[in-house]
């Protein structure tokens, strides 16, 4: 049930293209931004990690702000409700969806990063970079579908789901930057990420994909 | 009829306040680093505290009308979270005269509690906006409860990312309550009792209020006055 409802989110973005082109291009403009707002034309360590996070996270609040609209308008979730299926397939499917997305966006951003931004070479820091990477795009997926469902069927939806996105994801934000900050530094740190932070990136996915599994059945009641 | 106990709540609120007041200003001694401005301890952390268990409790509530369906656990949840937030407000304004005072800037990052605390003063910060963006009132209900719950479990787990994140320079004053003289930890105490009756007894007022609205629009419109 979950794949067949994978399939038809992948196969209605692959018919579209809605999200993901605008996600990847918001993310590669983001660094020119940053490079004349800092005016800077290399960046390294906590900077580069800050940066790289930032766009990352304002990139993927474009999908998830998109996650939900389709269905609240043209009655995909009246169609979904319709279906005996557990409600909670919609909220996995849709996170599903959202990783995939964040995944693609992370295939065209990180690289651009490197090329545009980054001083110390990627290829080095990329190794230990995939684990802070797969966290966040966790920590974002769930947070982000409960965030999207929640504000979708808002009379602001465009507005609330980033203003409550944003807090929520701070943890996410501080757990990523520092662990990959010593990675993207200039002295060339190739030894994995602090622990430290992946633990607590762990724990936080884990108790809010819980949480978002736990209430997620009560937004979709009407 | 719904305000059952309001007086006496509101006669003791004023007495917890006059006596922990006192406590405050005649009782508990001047600290010898900080001098005079160590009293807005008495005042900041008794309201962070009472805030952030406001955040929690209308996290509970909102379970709690998740479970029965019962509107009322909403309406408590909501008050609660509500003044939990000017609460909060109250932390922020206390919390920044505290650090300049201590430390000489208005705003410090590294300092752990006072930078969760403004994380979720914005997170909660949307409630009502959310609230209120939504027009049905049962699915209004439904929706704030499922964040006054995602909510109320992201206040300890970003007190945690948070103090991870910063090194200690709080003057950790309940941390290490082994270091606080008798005299301030009973005053400390007598405050948290007066705010923590403040708190109720405001959120009584308003959901009296609120309540007693309902009533008069359900009888004006019985009686045909609409």
């Amino acid at each position: 049930m979950i794949l067949a409802l994978l399939r038809k989110e992948l196969l209605v973005e692959l018919r579209t293209l809605e999200s993901v082109p605008g996600m990847s291009l918001f993310a590669v403009t983001t660094f020119v931004v940053f490079h004349f707002a800092l005016n800077q034309n290399t960046v390294e360590g906590q900077e580069a990690a800050g940066i790289l996070w930032v766009t990352l996270l304002f990139a993927a609040m474009l999908g998830i702000n998109r996650l939900f609209v389709a269905d609240a308008d043209q009655g995909g979730f009246d169609g979904f409700l319709l279906a005996p299926v557990e409600r909670g397939a919609l909220l996995l499917a849709k996170a599903a969806a959202l990783l995939a997305y964040l995944l693609v966006l992370e295939l065209v951003a990180v690289p651009a990063f490197g090329l545009l931004l980054l001083g110390p070479s990627l290829g080095q820091a990329l190794p230990g970079l995939l684990a802070p990477l797969a966290l966040g795009d966790l920590g974002v997926a769930a947070i982000g579908t409960l965030v999207a469902a929640l504000a979708v069927r808002t009379r602001a939806r465009d507005l609330l789901g980033p203003l409550l996105a944003l807090p929520l994801l701070v943890p996410v934000v501080i757990g990523c930057a520092r662990s990959s900050a010593p990675l993207l530094a200039a002295s060339g740190h190739t030894d994995s990420p602090p622990l430290r932070w992946l633990g607590t990136l762990a724990l936080y996915d884990l108790v809010f994909g819980l949480i978002a599994y736990a209430v997620f059945d009560f937004l979709l009641e009407d | 009829m719904y305000s059952r106990g309001l007086r006496a709540l509101s006669l003791s609120t004023v007495a917890a306040f006059c006596v922990s007041l006192s406590l405050v200003f005649f009782y508990a001694p001047i600290e010898a680093e900080e001098g005079f401005l160590q009293k807005i301890f008495y005042l900041h952390v008794p309201l962070a505290i009472v805030a952030l268990a406001g955040f929690v409790v209308g996290g509970l509530m909102a379970i709690a009308h998740l479970r029965t369906r019962d509107q009322r656990w909403d309406l408590c949840s909501y008050v609660t979270i509500h003044m939990s937030l000017i609460f909060g407000v109250g932390v922020l304004i206390t919390g920044s005269i505290w650090a300049r005072a201590s430390w000489g800037h208005w705003w410090v990052w590294n300092e752990p509690t006072l930078v969760s605390f403004l994380i979720i003063s914005l997170l909660y910060a949307t409630y009502q906006p959310l609230r209120f963006a939504i027009e049905d009132p049962e699915r209004q209900a439904r929706y704030a409860s499922v964040f006054a719950i995602t909510a109320g479990a992201f206040v300890p787990l970003n007190f945690i990312a948070v103090r991870l994140s910063a090194s200690y320079v709080h003057p950790r004053v309940l941390g290490s309550a082994s270091n606080l003289p008798p005299s301030m930890g009973l005053t400390f105490l007598v405050s948290l009792l007066a705010m923590a009756l403040l708190f109720t007894t405001l959120c009584r007022y308003e959901l009296t209020a609120k309540r007693t609205r309902m009533l008069l629009k359900a009888r004006s419109r019985i009686l045909g006055f609409q």
